[in-house]
């Protein structure tokens, strides 16, 4: 099936790496390749890739110059891009827990209000979601999300917050996301979950991995604080899901 | 061990190593050196390791002194005044200070970083295998933010090895190379021309994230908004102001403006070293011309210990210094640290 689909562009991004570019929108199918370039570069790496960034739409792959040239490398790659998903029957599934509205989503109601409903329906629709993780970046740990109901697609906030609380659950556009650390944000917050994507001196330092797939639970604000400090403590509060 | 103490520093000073690259697929930036070749000068003058963790010193002035023994050091990037208790320290050489000592440095002339290595580097925690500071990601040690005064970094005692000084080669004033991509097709051919023909200056909010530049407006053809993709050090992103944006090491590793091109790799520290308010150009080369460039400074970043000299007597620094003197350039004989400077204006 991938054989027939368009080769992707190869765009330099200076002379030690390279964006293959899959589409120039949020496209699911355009991720899902993106995803499977990453996962078959990690089971038949090419010497002289020293590191990828999948993004939604593109892969960027980090190379040493000094050991592959631009022109071999992109024919490689677009060689590899053919080839069919090495790892999609084993994605991880995990169940995040999250403390909606109130302190821990200060624009849930304004959000209900502005989509003419209520901030209860509003919360059904963002937990019925199935989400996969189509990027990670910005700042350590973000967890861009795909999958968001199409009923919540709403533009991001006219003037961002400089500061957004670490856990922060959001909607912003067509995406929805998990923020790890404190930091600004022009998306609208819904909650708070007390899973760390990023924790210093825990194993795995980084939680999920592009192409995860993530659930939402809804908790009430007092197991939010117990799951915290558990969390603070180095625990995982996030559940994997047996698939 | 001995200590060396941050008796006062300015912003913009930090712990930074080559940096923890690897990590970018979950959004850790690299971070790391803003000039790896001052980095590697520094540490081979004091027989690291070329990326060993240094200080990396902002444009303002710092002094640093020893305690409980002595510290061998070395100073390379952005030249400034330099003293060891009333003793002039030359710019790429090598320096003890005896215990209790102090380096006092001014303000960087003629760049925007300087690097103090020290004698087998410094003692910390590394994480992604890398000291260096990444305030926002709660990275860096010993301390996992830009040092302040009063800091102590615990070092080696100096091992008595032999003062010496490194030959580097002189940084050409020629302008920034950039290749276009991965978004020039965001921008006209007369924009992208804009872009190349104009002097931009470095403008006075930028940092290790970004280096904002200054200079005409570049116009998008379809709106500032993209799908957010990878970045890399030198990315230069043009946000909706039109004023171009070039990605440091401490950059979020993902950005929605189009990136209208890389700095080349080979010149990203002589940028990374132009100061706030200072103009330069840009010139497109090609790909080959890049990686040509990119092998040639990935050379002389591994024959630096070729370069490595032993510190002359004074007489031979009397001669290079009359020598600077007939050139035209009026050269206090008693300061290395001028004579520094006028070297690299006279050639």
């Amino acid at each position: 099936m991938a054989a027939r689909e368009a080769p992707p562009r190869l765009l330099p991004s200076g002379d030690s790496a390279i964006t293959v570019e899959f589409s120039r929108d949020i496209d699911d199918a355009a991720n899902r390749r993106v995803l499977a370039l990453d996962r078959t570069l990690a089971v038949a790496p090419i010497a002289g890739v020293t590191e990828t960034v999948p993004t939604y739409r593109s892969l960027l792959v980090h190379y040493d110059p000094l050991q592959i040239g631009f022109e071999a490398l992109g024919e490689q790659l677009l060689t590899l891009a053919q080839r069919p998903d090495p790892a999609a029957a084993r994605i991880r599934r995990w169940r995040i827990p999250v403390a909606y509205g109130g302190e821990h989503g200060i624009d849930l109601d304004d959000v209900a209000k502005a989509l003419n409903t209520t901030p209860d329906e509003i919360v059904r629709r963002h937990v019925a979601g199935d989400y996969r993780v189509a990027m990670i970046g910005f700042t350590p740990g973000w967890s861009y999300l795909s999958g968001l109901d199409k009923f919540l697609h709403m533009p991001r906030r006219q003037n961002p917050r400089v500061l957004t609380p670490a856990g922060t659950i959001s909607i912003g556009g067509v995406q929805t996301g998990i923020q790890c650390i404190a930091g600004p944000s022009g998306w609208h917050l819904l909650g708070r979950t007390a899973v760390r994507t990023y924790q210093l001196h825990r194993d795995p330092i980084f939680l999920l991995e592009p192409g995860d797939t993530v659930s939402f639970t809804p908790v009430d604000a007092r197991t939010f604080a117990e799951q915290d400090r558990a969390a603070e403590a180095g625990e995982f509060v996030a559940e994997l899901v047996a698939t | 061990m001995s200590k060396l103490i941050v008796s006062s520093i300015g912003p913009a000073s930090s712990v930074q190593d080559g940096g923890r690259p690897g990590s970018q697929r979950y959004g850790l930036t690299p971070s790391g050196a803003m000039d790896r070749l001052a980095l590697a000068a520094a540490n081979t003058l004091v027989g690291n390791e070329p990326f060993a963790a240094a200080v990396e010193i902002g444009p303002f002035g710092a002094s640093f002194t020893a305690r409980c023994g002595a510290v061998h050091i070395a100073l390379s990037g952005a030249s400034r005044s330099a003293d060891i208790a009333g003793r002039t320290v030359a710019f790429d050489t090598s320096a003890t200070l005896a215990d209790g000592e102090t380096l006092t440095l001014g303000f960087a002339k003629g760049g925007a970083f300087s690097y103090l290595a020290i004698e087998g580097g410094i003692a910390g925690e590394p994480m992604f295998g890398s000291l260096a500071v990444n305030a926002r990601a709660g990275l860096g040690s010993p301390y996992p933010r830009p040092l302040q005064n009063g800091d102590e970094l615990q070092v080696q005692r100096a091992s008595g090895a032999a003062e010496r000084r490194i030959e580097l080669p002189e940084q050409p004033e020629a302008p920034i190379g950039i290749l276009f991509g991965p978004q020039d097709d965001e921008f006209s051919e007369d924009n992208k021309n804009l872009f190349l023909d104009s002097e931009w200056t470095i403008s006075a909010t930028s940092d290790r994230m970004g280096y904002r530049l200054e200079g005409p407006v570049i116009k998008h053809l379809h709106g500032h908004n993209i799908v957010s993709d990878g970045t890399v050090n030198g990315s230069i992103q043009v946000p909706g102001n039109g004023q171009p944006i070039v990605l440091m090491p401490d950059r979020g590793t993902s950005g929605g403006y189009p990136k209208i091109a890389t700095v080349i790799s080979a010149d990203f520290g002589r940028f990374a070293q132009i100061s706030a308010g200072h103009s330069f150009r840009f010139k497109a080369v090609t790909m080959a011309e890049a990686q040509a460039e990119a092998r040639k400074f990935a050379e002389l970043l591994r024959t630096l210990p070729d370069r490595l000299r032993p510190l002359e007597s004074l007489d031979l620094n009397l001669e290079a210094l009359s020598a600077a003197n007939v050139a035209g350039h009026a050269v206090n004989a008693v300061d290395a640290a001028t004579w520094q400077v006028a070297e690299s204006a006279t050639s």
